[in-house]
Parts: C-alpha cells; structure tokens; sequence
C-alpha cells in the first residue's frame, strides 16, 4: 500500500481549507521559479522520465505530448487547455482536486504552460461543477494577488495567466477538440484530425490539451523527481501514484490515491470496505469508467489496475472509475443504461454513432425484458463493430465496448433471458 | 443531443438588456482580443442566472433561470456572430433552460453508478412527493423535476443536483426532507447527506491518517 508521505494529494478530503496559505503549508508554489529557471527542456525530460500518462483515460505519455508543440513560437500564441469537463459515469476524482487542492493544478498549469511555450491556460470545468468552479476561481484570484500568475509569475520571468471556462452540459465536450470547439463559443462537435491541436488547436494556435490529474501531479513530480514518481507502479509503462474512485456496490464508496498496479481485490477492500456481501458476491467491476468494458469476479479477483494488465484482458484503464456491482445486479440493464447515456450524449455529427447508439439502446432495452431472438445477439455484436472505428470520436467506440464486454462475459445470461422471456410468453 | 422546441417557448419578452454591464464586459476580456465568440457560453450563463432573478416567467409566479430569444439576440449582437450561432449554441447544451422552469430545479441523476445505489427511490420520492412526472414543473412553479446524466459525484451516488448544489448519498426519507424544507424556501446544506466528509470513506479515512489526526476527523 502506498505510505502518506508518498501522496501528491494530501487533501484530497478537504481536511484543510483550499487556500493559498494552506496550500503553501502543503508544499505548493515552493520554490516554483527555480523549477521554471531550469529550462523547459529539463521539464519534459523530467516528465518523460516519471513515465506519467495522461489521466483523462487515454493514457498517453504526457512528456511526448508536450514535445509536439512547436519548438519555436511563431506568429500564433501557445494555449494549454486543461479538461475538467469530468463526465465519464463512474469519475469523481478531478473534482476533488479542484475543490480541495486548486493550487496543485494552477502551479501545475503555470510549470506545464512555460513548458510548452504558452502564455495562457483555459480550464475547462463541466458546467454542473458550479461549487467547485468557484473555488478554482477563487485560487486564481489568489494566485494573481500574490502575483503567482500575471506578468513574472512567481518571479519566474515567464508572463503566465489561466481562465476558467464553464461547459454547459455535453459529455462530448470531454473530447478534447469538442473541448475546443466548445471553448471558442460553438457546439461541441469533434474535428477531424489532422491537423492535431498541437499544430492548430484553440483559434488554429498550437495548443496541448491535458486532464486536471495530469496537470496537478506536475509540480510534485518536479519537484520529487520524474525518478521518484516512476519508483512507483507496475512496470516502467505504468507509473506513479493514481487517484481511484470506487463506487457501486461497496460498502464504503471513496475516492483514494494509491499506488498504479495495485491489485483490484486490495484497493476494493482495502479502501472501499469491500464488496457488499463479501467477495464472493461479486459479479462484475467496469474499471475505469463507463466506455471500459466490463470484467466478471473471476478477472477482477487477480487483475491488476493499470493501462496494460487491463488491456490484456481486454477491458481499460480509462479513468480508473470503478464502478462494483454484486450478484444481485441486473448485468443487462446495467449495460443498457450506459447505452442510454451514450445515445444521449451523441453530438450528432456522424452517422454510425448518431444512429447506431439509439439502435444499441433499443435492442438493449429489449433484451434487458428479454423481448428478442438469440441471433440479434450477434447482430447487436456486428453493429457495434459498424459504429467502432468509423466515426470522428471515441464516442462511439464508447458505445459498442461496454456492449462487447457484456457479451464477451455474461452471453449465457443475456440468451438465459431471451429464453426464458419466450417460455413466458408461451405460457401465457 | 438535447430534444427541446427551444426557441419556441410560448411566452416570449419582446427585448432583453443586462441588467449588469460591467459582469458583461468582464466576461468578454476573459478572451483575447478578437475572440468575443468565446464569451457566448458564459454569457448565455449570465442571462439564465439574471432572469432567474428578474423574470420574466409569464404567467409562472416566480422560477428558476432559463434563456428568451430576445436574450440570444442579445447575446448575437454583443458577440458579434449570426443569430443562428446562438440558437445552436443553447440548444445543443442540456444546461440552457430553453422555457421557464421551477425555481427549485431538480434534476435527478439515473446513469448506472447512482442506478445501482437506489437511484431509482430518489426518483420515485420526488414524484410521489411532488405528484409530478419527470419532465413537469409543479402548478405553483416551486419544482420542476428533470433526468440528468452521470453529474460526477458517483462515489457518493445516489445524488441529485438542485439548482447550483449537489446533495449526495441519498436516500427517499432525506430527499423528502429536502423537498419539504425547499416548499419553505430554506436551502438545506448541500454535499453529502449521511454525514460523511467528501468523498472519504464513510468508515474513516484509509488513507492520510496522520493529516486526518490533525484535522480532529480521527
């Protein structure tokens, strides 16, 4: 189990006020100018060297990310955008960062921007998150008084300011150039790539989108070292320490920073009082995050939680959102849920996904009765493989993997109700 | 995608002025300069939160906030952009009331994480309470009741957000209570509803035990 001492976060649950003064007492915004007096070199090697991958879900190596921004700034200003548009079901955890410890991502955000050369941050917060909004506000507001961000921010000689930018209610923009889109004032519609954000981002200038985890672990893994984040983890791939949140049918649900590669069976215990009924009434685990697919209690009793050991057994990171649900749970509405939401969060733009996630959702609300024939098992099976890969987003990948795993894990079930829906009938 | 006849409300004010310039400007130099179509979110914010206080709501008493077409207007001729972008903007985001609402908005949250904690009963309490479906406002305009998805409080599921503030780990009982304390206009104290801190674990915290020592919590 990871010690304290080994924490970035060490308010995640607001023991102390989110302040200035508090959070200098924590550690934030020391000696944040030496950091920046080092180069920006030096930053991204240091980054690269934690091995630290992006927290939204992707999990793409931060440091390489950093480096596609141009070398030299041209005409067009640099923009780091920071995506704290946190929708994913089953992801509560920027949240916490931006209520209890907003200093963590504005010094993050200051160190991240020198870095890629950008003299303005954009954070864009979901709409719902007025509370949390507000407080993030209230630590720029700080910060600018204390003339940590402005003209020589934190006396670092580097001109620094950051926004917040309120959504409106549209999961896509979590896409980062929906994100993008939405933040220039339009419907959050995803861009076609190329041209990549770091070529032609927000207003066509290079820009580098990150999620708020990323960010503020920044100054921390500066200042310990990228080498003192990588100690931790599974393997060189998959390092560092990870916020989870645990949901679901636990009996203690939290939000907990712990160790990447933890085993899933210890973090659920350990830190959530286990499962509701004991281990053994375990059913399945969406590891992180809804579009993850799901995985059955004899995967979960062994997995561990990081990018690759999910991946091999065909499921995902994602957001580290784990979402529990015992014996008692109706697998199959459980996953028509998701396609619901998934159907509703459709932005529109692309056939398949446009109408293939309202197609999902209606053969999986049939099935969830029980109201179908075995073969449209398979047929659901073929369109989600029609709507993967042939849109401008994930979202619709999103929606035909937790559709997969159900059927990958839980098959029998699903035709177990199918039959017995039409004995019923029969009967009848 | 948002379903909604939009701008079509029937009751619609012939004209609409910001009451509060200088938040106006405000947001606009939020963006740089040349960027004014940046400010179209925060603004159509800005005039749902203002006519929350000032009306109109035709013949409603008293409501939430939602955005008239005059206020779009508004907003195109401050932005500088075509009316068009801003109906496209309002009626794309689930959080642009596009018609009057309660002055109490609930909207409930049903996507699977709260799902498997009994969201289902919150629903249900509301209804039942109110004697409205999803969907309706109440006659006296106090409650309008609405479905929402994931609002990313799932470790504290089920949850509901009512107006700007969450309440969390819920049960029927506690949202009757909230319910009825609202009826007399007494915001209840938002966050978690069972006595927890945060998002921390309910049985104590299984982590920063030594920050917890300090705060008093252990």
């Amino acid at each position: 189990m990871l010690s304290d001492k080994d924490r970035i976060y060490t308010n995640l649950y607001g023991f102390e006020p989110f302040n200035l003064e508090y959070a200098k007492k924590r550690g934030d915004w020391d000696g944040t100018a030496a950091l920046i007096k080092k180069g920006r070199e030096w930053i991204i090697e240091e980054m690269k060297k934690s091995g630290l991958r992006g927290r939204g879900g992707a999990g793409f190596p931060t440091g390489l990310k950093w480096s596609f921004m141009p070398k030299e700034l041209k005409d067009k200003p640099h923009y780091l955008v920071i995506n704290a548009d946190e929708s994913e079901p089953g992801t509560c955890k920027d949240r916490e960062i931006m209520r209890h410890d907003p200093h963590k991502l504005i010094e993050g955000a200051l160190l991240a921007g020198f870095a890629m050369q950008a003299h303005h941050a954009f954070i864009y917060i979901r709409g719902e998150f007025v509370h949390e909004g507000s407080e993030v506000v209230q630590a720029i507001e700080e910060a600018r008084a204390a003339g940590l961000l402005g003209k020589n921010a934190a006396g670092s000689g580097w001109d620094f300011d950051v926004t917040l930018h309120r959504g409106a209610g549209a999961y896509i923009c979590g896409e980062e150039t929906a994100l993008l889109e939405s933040l220039e004032g339009k419907k959050g519609q995803p861009r076609n790539k190329p041209p990549f954000p770091a070529m032609a981002g927000l207003y066509s200038a290079p820009t580098t989108i990150n999620n708020v985890e990323t960010i503020a672990s920044v100054p921390t893994i500066l200042r310990r070292g990228g080498s003192w984040f990588a100690s931790f983890g599974k393997d060189e791939k998959n390092t560092g320490t990870k916020l989870f949140c645990i949901s679901g049918h636990v009996n203690s649900p939290c939000v907990v920073e712990e160790e990447m590669g933890i085993r899933m069976k210890d973090l659920i215990e350990k830190h959530a009082g286990g499962v509701r009924g004991g281990w053994d009434n375990l059913k399945a685990v969406i590891p992180g995050g809804s579009s993850c697919p799901l995985l059955p209690a004899e995967i979960c009793d062994t997995v561990l939680m990081d990018f690759d050991s999910l991946r091999e057994v065909q499921s995902g990171l994602g957001t580290a959102g784990l979402i529990v649900m015992d014996k008692s749970t109706d697998i199959i509405y459980a996953i028509a849920r998701l396609s619901y939401f998934y159907k509703h969060e459709s932005c529109g733009q692309c056939t398949p996904c446009r109408e293939g996630t309202g197609w999902l959702w209606r053969v999986m609300t049939r099935m969830v009765k029980g109201d179908a024939e075995l073969e449209e098992i398979d047929m659901l099976l073929d369109v989600t493989k029609e709507i993967e890969g042939h849109t401008i987003c994930a979202h619709g990948d999103a929606s035909a993997w937790p559709i997969q795993g159900l059927m990958r894990h839980f098959r029998p079930e699903v035709e177990a109700r199918i039959l017995a829906y039409r004995k019923a009938k029969k009967a009848a | 995608m948002k379903k909604s006849n939009a701008i079509n409300a029937s009751f619609q004010p012939d004209s609409f002025e910001f009451t509060d310039p200088k938040a106006v400007k405000e947001i606009i130099g939020r963006y740089p300069q040349g960027r004014e179509h940046s400010a179209i979110m925060p603004l159509l914010d800005l005039a749902q939160r203002q006519i929350a206080v000032t009306g109109p709501y035709g013949d409603l008493p008293i409501g939430g906030g939602w955005i008239t077409r005059a206020a779009m207007d508004k907003i195109a001729e401050i932005c500088g952009v075509a009316k068009i972008k801003i109906y496209e903007v309002a009626t794309f985001y689930s959080m642009y009331n596009l018609e009057p609402v309660g002055k109490y908005l609930i909207q409930l949250c049903t996507t699977t994480p709260c799902w498997l904690c009994n969201a289902n009963d919150i629903v249900k309490a509301c209804t039942d309470h109110l004697g409205i479906k999803i969907g309706q406002t109440t006659k006296d305009g106090y409650f309008t009741l609405m479905e929402v998805e994931c609002l990313g409080a799932c470790t504290n599921a089920p949850m509901i957000q009512m107006n700007d503030l969450y309440y969390e780990d819920l049960t029927g009982e506690k949202m009757i209570e909230i319910l009825e304390s609202l009826k007399k206009d007494i915001i209840p104290p938002h966050g978690p509803q069972n006595g927890r801190r945060g998002s921390m674990a309910i049985t104590g915290p299984t982590s920063l035990q030594e920050q917890a020592k300090k705060a008093g919590v252990l």
